[in-house]
């Protein structure tokens, strides 16, 4: 018999009561699970944090090195006793360090997998299938109408248009945790071996990512005063930078930038359009709708609950699968970070 | 078909007018006839496929589809076109070319029965971005940002011909634009009007700020009202007479009692007005008579309309678009006063001597009238040229009304905004006799005046404090305070709360306000005066 009755929703988030610890909090608690380093889902504060090193790691980064008491850095696999729970990180393949939270309480097992993702990405150690009794997904692409594709074929845009455009520099913008280094990583799989320019805000992550063993090649940051007006040395570079990088001060001196975003979103078009985008990649870090489909099946479980999302259109598909499933309707998690 | 996909995908994308324009100049220069004239004629909305409307293309959707599924994915992407394409469940695809106007000419020979097959015959063998083309072009509305005008500055710029030239004779032609081709490229004579009852393009005003105004030098100016109707043509040609919309729409069989054949022959401009020209009625009076295609005797008798004239671009097979405004003014008169005495036609008075104490006197003297919405400075010397002309028509609204209301409801939006929540019913307080408290009451639906920064803003308070759904409608938390503009409040027997508020749009998220702060419906009531 499954038994559900100790997982809780709380205002933090989704609370695990045999363990005294949350699961990704939205605001300070004492002990923190965390899934993986985005900000929205990784928060300061806590008083305990349990991860993965590199999601540890990411966080010092960010939040510097006291930025909880108490730390805890799991390797994948390993089992670890928290209360009466029996708690694995697993890999979700979504960014560098990023985790599914495997939970074994008395008779009943329960994944919350966080963020993730099925396409392989060089940057991260790939998904890990684990069946379950309750899988707990996200649905950020959660309707038939997302269907990502190749990434590779979306890459081959990117190196095309560089020839088109031969006076011109390319800005793509990309989430500076795991989307900027996945790019990166990308383009050196399909040949790019050139110095690939980055905005300030990246430097730290991709080093860190570089000191896990990622290997991103040459790369060369650019300081707003480094940026002569109109700079023609980097006409045809490639430069990654954040979504809100542009509009600033930093973009405007770009040589008539062509702007490039990579994100999931780029699939509906009047949304990539709005952003000013000349070049939508469709390359995404979540499952789109036939691998979250695909995942729920592979993992066997009975119940399936459905963090944030468009949840409405998955609880549907999965019901006809035959599968309980239902929304938690969790806020704080944010669709801009993809 | 993949050349007009590319066509479309560049254009939709180029971050500037003069890039489109490239792009449209290029496959001018490279495409084949009659592919290229109905690609034109698809991007500037002259492409009508009959049998084909989006209801087809749901049914379509749905035979393919999880009904529920597809339903939920169209909510999300605000387009019908793009939510089919991305949806349709790919078979191999390998590239085959199929021309736009074979595609065109199936469909506009087909039974509905056999649109539906062929449709998805070619969705099945088509990739992504060729499906969401293909079903752009069949339903229109491309949203690409191609505007009619920028397709004929391409088409000027590719032939080196003047634009004016080819607005001229846009009206004569019909897609694929064989003939346009053909004069273009100096196989045949150039298309010629005469003896034929077609639109000619409208000369357009500029609006002007409360300080331009103040440079205007108002002695070369002559000054009119602007009326609250809708901007009409009417052309008389060989026993033909037809009333054209401002778009070039003919939308004669709307108005028979304006559309008796005539023995003048010419071109005049003018406003479309309710009533007589000694009784004018108001814009919501004239809307019970818009869109209806074959009005009844008895609604031609209860809710009359005419023409209120105030520029003439031919007189009887005299071109005088050349002639200077005062010229044709008087041609104008003289016309009124003999062959158009109608009881439809009426004659827009010049105001005298304006100068800018009465102009502001007269702008605000428009809203108790509730017939005009501000006035017109028209240069005396102006020729009557297409499009908006720099320096030469003015229009100066009076300032638009504002109240404060409190979100109820929003939406997914469509088109640019396509799966942003952008789309809101607004509320203001009234008091409540049953419940024996203050509620708020719908009193408006907004969907414009926002940046696209607050556009992200509004979709993420709507996505956190959504209380209630009703199919894709949300009903939520009653705590963000908008300030809305509109052009006038009307009694409403039609609205729950009693009154309409016309053109409402967002002017500003009051962030800082909170709901008990916003406006009540008798506001609004007081703003009415009639």
């Amino acid at each position: 018999m499954v038994n559900t009755s100790w997982l809780k929703i709380s205002k933090p988030g989704l609370y695990v009561l045999p363990a005294k610890a949350h699961i990704d909090p939205i605001r300070a608690v004492d002990t923190a699970i965390i899934t993986h380093g985005h900000s929205d889902h990784a928060r300061p504060g806590h008083q305990h944090v349990i991860a993965t090193k590199q999601t540890i790691a990411i966080m010092s980064a960010r939040y510097g090195e006291n930025f909880a008491n108490q730390k805890t850095a799991l390797t994948y696999n390993n089992k670890f006793t928290l209360g009466e729970v029996e708690v694995k990180l697993i890999p979700a393949g979504h960014v560098l360090g990023s985790a599914q939270i495997v939970l074994k309480y008395e008779n009943t097992k329960i994944i919350a997998a966080g963020d993730y993702k099925r396409v392989l990405d060089p940057t991260c150690v790939p998904f890990q299938v684990e069946q379950c009794d309750v899988f707990i997904t996200e649905a950020t692409f959660g309707l038939p109408v997302f269907s990502h594709p190749n990434p590779d074929e979306e890459i081959n845009k990117l190196i095309q248009v560089r020839h088109l455009f031969p006076e011109r520099s390319i800005a793509v913008l990309a989430y500076s945790l795991g989307k900027a280094q996945r790019l990166i990583a990308l383009l050196r799989a399909a040949g790019y071996d050139e110095t690939i320019f980055i905005h300030g805000a990246l430097k730290k992550l991709c080093e860190l990512y570089q000191s896990f063993g990622i290997q991103l090649g040459n790369l060369q940051t650019i300081p707003l005063d480094k940026i002569e007006n109109h700079n023609s040395s980097l006409a045809n570079k490639f430069i990654i930078a954040p979504p809100s990088a542009i509009g600033t001060k930093w973009a405007q001196r770009l040589p008539d930038p062509l702007v490039v975003s990579a994100s999931g979103w780029m699939q509906v078009r009047q949304r990539a359009k709005q952003g000013g985008v000349e070049l939508p990649l469709i390359i995404s870090d979540h499952a789109d709708w036939n691998d979250i489909l695909r995942t729920i099946q592979e993992v066997k479980a009975t119940q399936v609950w459905i963090t944030h999302g468009r949840e409405d259109a998955l609880i549907h598909a999965c019901r006809q699968m035959g599968l309980d499933a239902k929304a938690l309707s969790l806020i704080g998690y944010e669709d801009e970070t993809e | 078909m993949k050349k007009f996909s590319d066509l479309l995908h560049s254009l939709l994308y180029a971050p500037q007018r003069s890039v489109k324009q490239a792009y449209l100049e290029e496959f001018i220069k490279n495409a084949k006839d009659p592919d290229r004239g109905f690609a034109i004629s698809a991007l500037t909305g002259e492409l009508s496929i009959q049998g084909v409307k989006t209801h087809l293309i749901r049914q379509i959707a749905y035979k393919r589809c999880d009904p529920l599924l597809f339903d939920l994915s169209y909510d999300f992407v605000g387009d019908l076109a793009e939510t089919v394409a991305l949806i349709w469940p790919t078979k191999s695809v390998k590239d085959i070319e199929i021309k736009i106007s074979d595609i065109i000419t199936v469909l506009q020979e087909s039974s509905k029965l056999h649109a539906s097959d062929y449709l998805e015959g070619l969705l099945d063998q088509m990739p992504e971005s060729q499906r969401w083309a293909l079903l752009k072009l069949v339903t229109g509305g491309l949203r690409v940002g191609v505007s009619a005008r920028m397709a004929r500055l391409a088409l000027s710029k590719s032939y080196e011909i003047e634009v004016d030239e080819i607005e001229q004779i846009w009206p004569l032609i019909q897609p694929p634009y064989l003939e346009l081709f053909n004069w273009l490229e100096g196989k045949a004579d150039k298309p010629d009007a005469k003896g034929k009852a077609v639109f000619r393009p409208m000369m357009l005003a500029h609006p002007l700020s409360e300080t331009e105004i103040t440079k205007i030098d108002f002695s070369s100016f002559q000054a009119e009202w602007k009326w609250d109707g809708i901007r009409i043509q009417l052309v008389s040609a060989n026993d033909d007479l037809r009333i054209f919309s401002r778009s070039g729409d003919d939308i004669s069989s709307s108005f028979p009692e304006l559309t008796r054949p005539l023995e003048w022959q010419g071109v005049i401009d003018g406003e479309l007005l309710a009533g007589t020209p000694l009784k004018i009625g108001s814009f919501q009076q004239l809307q019970l008579r818009l869109n209806r295609k074959k009005p009844s005797a008895k609604m031609l008798i209860e809710n009359p309309v005419f023409i209120m004239a105030y520029d003439i671009l031919f007189d009887q097979s005299l071109d005088i678009r050349e002639q200077t405004l005062e010229y044709r003014r008087g041609i104008l008169e003289e016309r009124i006063s003999s062959d158009l005495k109608m009881s439809y036609i009426g004659l827009s008075e010049i105001l005298p001597n304006p100068n800018l104490s009465d102009l502001k006197k007269w702008r605000e003297k428009c809203r108790a009238g509730g017939l005009v919405e501000g006035v017109m400075l028209k240069e005396i010397k102006s020729a009557y040229h297409a499009g908006r002309i720099k320096g030469k028509w003015f229009k100066w609204k009076r300032e638009p009304l504002t109240a404060d209301l409190v979100v109820l409801y929003a939406q997914r939006g469509h088109g640019k905004r396509s799966s942003f929540f952008s789309d809101f019913t607004l509320g203001a307080w009234t008091y409540d006799s049953v419940e024996d408290k203050k509620i708020l009451m719908p009193v408006a639906k907004a969907y414009s005046g926002f940046s696209n920064d607050e556009l992200k803003k509004l979709d993420k308070f709507v996505r956190e404090n959504i209380i209630k759904k009703f199919g894709p409608v949300r009903e939520v938390n009653k705590t963000l305070v908008v300030e809305i503009a509109f052009d006038s409040v009307q009694l409403s027997r039609r609205h729950k709360s009693g009154v309409a508020t016309r053109f409402p749009r967002f002017k500003a998220i009051r962030w800082d306000k909170k709901a008990h702060e916003a406006n009540s419906v008798s506001d609004l009531i007081a703003m009415i005066d009639i």
